[in-house]
């Protein structure tokens, strides 16, 4: 059986990086709903790959850099 | 707490409340008699299609006057979109509902084998669902709280 894998976000990080932009602001650029983006910030929701795209679009970095593997424990 | 939260524990109470009501009101109007009557079916048909068309008029009612209600306490607007976590929470507290509606149709079923009336054969199936719409807004509450 597969191990289970945990996938980590720099989106809080990159918000700050781009002009301190809002949960809000974010949020409408992506098509989605600010607790959504909430969720994805406490790791609370893994989003599809369009979305996680869709954010990797607005940040204007390679998607690896939003979203990593958690190094297992 | 974000507002699907409040919302999905708003739809959680509404739908105890309506359900616990209309039953409540409807059973002591059974007809009396022989429990195999035509009247008995046709009781049952109306009561499950009045219950249907109230669920759905009060339903509206109650997101429309939660929604204006949020807004002002909270001063948050009221999100205008269903994005794809809301469709992923909602299509899986919706398949944990007709677990229990599926549980209670059986038991309506069972019921029935087992010799009992066709009106607590209803009841069994009221009651699961019921139950199935409790536990679909409850899944949607722990989803929305626990993470998805």
């Amino acid at each position: 059986m597969m191990d289970k894998i945990t996938i980590d976000n720099n989106v809080r990080r990159l918000r700050f990086n781009n002009g301190e932009m809002t949960q809000q602001q974010l949020a409408e650029q992506v098509g989605v709903t600010r607790q959504t983006i909430v969720a994805i910030e406490q790791g609370k929701y893994t989003p599809s790959l369009e979305l996680a795209f869709r954010l990797a679009v607005v940040f204007n970095v390679p998607l690896e850099e939003v979203f990593f593997l958690r190094p297992p424990p | 707490m974000s507002f699907q939260e409040r919302r999905a524990l708003v739809s959680l109470g509404s739908s105890i409340v309506i359900n616990a009501v209309y039953l409540a009101y409807m059973l002591p109007r059974q007809p009396a008699g022989d429990p195999y009557a035509p009247e008995v079916f046709r009781f049952w048909g109306e009561f499950f299609l009045i219950l249907i068309l109230v669920s759905i008029i009060i339903e509206i009612a109650v997101t429309i006057l939660f929604s204006i209600l949020n807004t002002i306490a909270m001063r948050e607007a009221v999100p205008t979109i269903t994005d794809e976590r809301d469709r992923l929470i909602e299509l899986k507290a919706s398949r944990i509902g007709f677990y229990a509606f599926t549980i209670g149709f059986l038991l309506a079923m069972i019921a029935l084998a087992m010799g009992m009336t066709p009106s607590t054969m209803f009841i069994i199936m009221m009651i699961g669902g019921v139950a199935s719409q409790v536990v679909d807004h409850f899944s949607a509450f722990w989803f929305y709280r626990r993470g998805v």
